[in-house]
């Protein structure tokens, strides 16, 4: 604060607690909605103040799942999980190879190589859904953990991100393990990877969220319920017609959809903001 | 920028490269040829004839009235989104950056939407403004509005906008506070000094300083309102109601998954793409160039 005028202070914090107070009210009445019986939440107004059915909605959430939808919650979490993790750990070890070759090698096609991936920036999957769709179904990869994540593992900003990584990385390191007779494999284990465990991990958080965040993409390729992604499984849970959707287990399930990347945004707040600015500029 | 120091070796960089290119290959390559190539096709109803029809698909697509307000549906979502979302994000990091205790908290404490899947967030407002069981809607007919998003079109755009607009926040005010921080304290004080207060400061150091910042978040915010939005608009509105929420990227969606029109639906995913392609290289070409000091 360059001037000390104690009631702007005063606005400014009532602001701040504002914002957050509208950033969380979403989340708190779906919250307070997860730990009543239904039967309260159809009686208007909706109950501001947390109810008494809160284990029991969530063991039945976890344990069998919305009558519409005969999954529990618990296998699509896992379904999500293994997503995830599979994007996360899939992108992150292609590209820092792909950017290991094209950093420290001279070969022929290299930049054509480079051209290649960086294309791909341009297309997203929400702009080749249906040739994308044609390809995984046949390869016969529909309603697997391969065709939920493989198409998904290209990707240009990761091996971008290393390629700017291992640009600063001192050639005299290079150099030395040269001398010392470390081929390269050698001098990408033991020199590259330990030096990357930084970029590695704000990556793998910003990954974790897009992964577990997919949406589009398991909705077309999911048609068994048991590889229904957490998302998907909400989705079909509300997709009741004219019966009544059961809001409190949707609501319990919305609270676990949630729950894992944001406690790994609050707990690794610094590598994600990392991840974050470096991956996107 | 090329390395000084390199390996030798004429077998293991393409070992390397192979995992990523075949990727790229079979799931980006492939589909994108197969999706310009479909969208000069027609098909018939059983798939059994396949004619070539040179650029009739966009031809139909430039005429098709559903099209054409699906674009406009689009041009009103993702500018209202961006707007919102960054002139919020701005206020909020002013505040922010202007506070001395508590700050990480309040980073913290806001910060963490970014996380929630777009789908989630559609649910989220889905339930708040439920016709029925509502809580905003209570307190709207308490005001003597009538809301109905799944009849009343308006009232539907407008909840996408919210919801797409609350879960966006976070990411911009982010960036705007990290572009803030980079601002020297000795230009502020400076122009405090010379008798500028807070409200010039802003308009005449802050915000013209934080310009690169604004034009990449215009950029990704439009493509953010533009794409990663499916989620929000299937799980809310679905289109509807009568495609008054029925963006480009659904209208793909639902043209070929639910439709069929497959020709139509590649010249959509086509015409998509030409969109991505110009965003990106006015990313790459106009603002990382123009907008330096």
């Amino acid at each position: 604060m360059v001037e000390n005028r104690p009631w702007v202070t005063v606005l400014t914090h009532c602001f701040l607690i504002l914002g957050v107070l509208v950033t969380a009210f979403p989340i708190y009445v779906a919250f307070i909605a997860s730990t009543h019986e239904l039967k309260a939440l159809l009686q208007p107004p909706v109950p501001l103040l947390p109810g008494g059915a809160l284990i029991e909605n969530y063991t039945r959430a976890l344990g069998e799942g919305a009558t519409a939808v005969g999954v529990p919650v618990w296998r699509m979490m896992l379904n999500s999980l293994v997503m995830a993790l599979g994007i996360t750990f899939g992108k992150i070890a292609i590209s820092i190879l792909a950017a290991f070759a094209i950093v420290y090698f001279r070969f022929p096609f290299r930049m054509g190589f480079f051209w290649m991936i960086f294309i791909t920036l341009m297309l997203p999957v929400e702009v080749r859904i249906f040739p994308t769709y044609k390809v995984v179904s046949d390869l016969g990869l529909l309603d697997s953990y391969p065709g939920l994540t493989i198409p998904l593992i290209a990707s240009a900003t990761a091996t971008f991100l290393f390629r700017q990584f291992f640009m600063t990385v001192p050639d005299e390191l290079a150099e030395a393990a040269r001398i010392d007779g470390a081929g390269p494999m050698r001098f990408f284990r033991d020199i590259l990877l330990p030096l990357s465990r930084t970029n590695i991990a704000a990556l793998f958080v910003i990954l974790f969220i897009y992964g577990w965040n997919q949406y589009l993409w398991p909705l077309l390729i999911t048609t068994s319920e048991r590889m229904y992604t957490i998302l998907i499984g909400i989705n079909r849970m509300l997709a009741v017609g004219d019966a009544q959707a059961e809001w409190q287990i949707i609501m319990a399930t919305t609270m676990l959809a949630m729950l894992p990347p944001v406690v790994i945004v609050v707990i690794m707040q610094r590598l994600f903001v990392k991840g974050l600015t470096e991956t996107e500029k | 920028m090329e390395k000084r120091v390199v390996f030798n070796n004429r077998v293991l960089p393409y070992v390397l490269v192979t995992p990523q290119i075949a990727v790229t290959l079979v799931f980006f390559f492939w589909p994108a040829s197969q999706a310009l190539l479909q969208s000069v096709l027609v098909q018939d109803a059983f798939g059994l004839n396949t004619t070539f029809v040179w650029f009739d698909n966009f031809i139909d697509l430039a005429k098709d009235a559903q099209y054409l307000q699906s674009a406009r549906v689009t041009a009103v979502f993702s500018l209202s989104v961006a707007f919102l979302a960054l002139s919020i994000a701005m206020f909020l990091a002013v505040q922010a950056d202007r506070v001395i205790r508590g700050a990480t908290a309040y980073r913290t404490l806001l910060v963490w939407p970014y996380a929630v899947a777009p789908a989630v967030a559609g649910v989220l407002f889905l339930f708040l403004f439920n016709p029925s069981l509502g809580l905003f809607v209570h307190a709207l007919r308490a005001l003597g509005i009538d809301w109905n998003h799944s009849l009343n079109g308006d009232q539907a755009l407008m909840l996408v906008i919210i919801a797409a607009t609350w879960k966006q926040i976070s990411y911009n005010f982010l960036f705007f506070l990290a572009g803030m921080q980079t601002i020297p304290r000795s230009l502020i004080e400076a122009a405090a000094i010379d008798g500028a207060r807070a409200a010039r400061r802003f308009w005449t150091i802050v915000f013209p300083l934080l310009a690169p910042t604004t034009f990449f978040l215009i950029v990704v915010n439009v493509v953010y309102a533009f794409f990663d939005t499916f989620g929000i608009i299937h799980q809310v509105t679905e289109g509807g109601p009568s495609g008054e929420t029925n963006i480009l990227v659904y209208k793909v969606f639902h043209d070929g998954f639910l439709g069929l029109d497959l020709g139509g639906s590649a010249a959509q995913s086509v015409v998509l793409m030409v969109i991505v392609i110009v965003v990106t290289v006015i990313q790459f070409r106009y603002i990382e160039r123009k907008v330096h000091y």
